[in-house]
């Protein structure tokens, strides 16, 4: 198996805060289709008691794919990034994300296993205020076909 | 928080039905919007080399545009504490054979039940199956909800 076991339990976080703008949580709204008007507009926001404009429920993918790419981007990882199938994903949700946040992201590595002839490695990439309160979990599993296929 | 009350559902419940029509657009604009550039989404030539039939839609994109119109039933985002999936089938987007490549090629079938309610803390399990034609593309995709 060229994928590395070894980096089970290891641990990689974003070099600097990801900034939440408003912009990117528009185009992200346009782009999946939520049509709400709290995704856009700061007043219709507020009227829900955020503090400005709300980011849809999978928008914190954005900040955990870039903070598993540093893992999966590991020379030492042994990971094919051509091979890589997405598996399963999960958000474990504390607080909904709104523009203005600054967020940290620390991926860790929970499990590397042989599935077969493939890889079956899961990532927890836990984001966080600069408090360190949790905002949201998101849980990762994802293949790496092997060779031979 | 939730605008929707839990007390006049039942488990058994749809709650929403609808149809989410893709096309090699929406696929573009959820790179740029996501940051996920992986050529399997956009290039023909790139995702029959790795083994696809053709471009596929990003498992994520799938998952976004579904629980959109479940949010938008909810009434408020902050309701859903957890929400998960399984990417069981990939959803093939090809170019449309002519026209705007904003021509939907693909649809996505949704229908969000109510798997489970407990009154007394308030919250919900909604389950939602997503059907791509005749297959499951996503499975096992239940949306935790609280008041």
């Amino acid at each position: 198996m060229p994928v590395n076991s070894e980096k089970q339990g290891a641990s990689y976080s974003l070099p600097r805060p990801y900034e939440v703008s408003r912009e990117a949580i528009a185009e992200f709204a346009l782009a999946t289709g939520a049509k709400s008007d709290y995704h856009f507009d700061t007043e219709a926001a507020t009227a829900l008691g955020y503090k400005d404009v709300v980011a849809p429920t999978t928008f914190p993918v954005i900040i955990a794919q870039k903070s598993e790419a540093a893992y999966i981007s590991d020379p030492e990882s042994g990971i094919d990034f051509s091979k890589v199938v997405h598996g399963s994903e999960q958000f474990t949700i504390t607080r909904p994300i709104v523009a203005g946040d600054s967020l940290d992201a620390t991926t860790h590595v929970d499990g590397v296993r042989a599935a077969g002839n493939n890889a079956m490695i899961t990532t927890r990439t836990e984001i966080t205020d600069p408090a360190e309160q949790p905002v949201v979990t998101v849980t990762s599993t994802i293949v790496v076909r092997g060779d031979g296929e | 928080m939730s605008l929707t009350d839990f007390s006049q559902l039942n488990i058994g419940d749809t709650v929403v039905e609808t149809e989410i029509e893709l096309s090699r657009a929406s696929l573009v604009d959820y790179a740029g919007a996501s940051g996920d550039h992986n050529p399997i989404h956009w290039s023909e030539r790139f995702a029959t080399e790795v083994g696809l039939d053709g471009v596929i839609a990003h498992g994520m994109l799938s998952m976004a545009v579904v629980v959109a119109p479940i949010v938008e039933w909810l009434g408020d985002p902050g309701a859903i504490v957890d929400y998960r999936t399984r990417f069981s089938a990939p959803v093939l987007v090809p170019d449309a054979e002519s026209g705007t490549p904003a021509t939907p090629t693909a649809v996505l079938s949704l229908t969000a039940t109510i798997g489970a309610i407990d009154g007394a803390v308030g919250t919900a399990r909604i389950d939602v199956t997503v059907k791509s034609g005749e297959k499951d593309v996503l499975s096992r995709t239940q949306i935790r909800v609280t008041r």
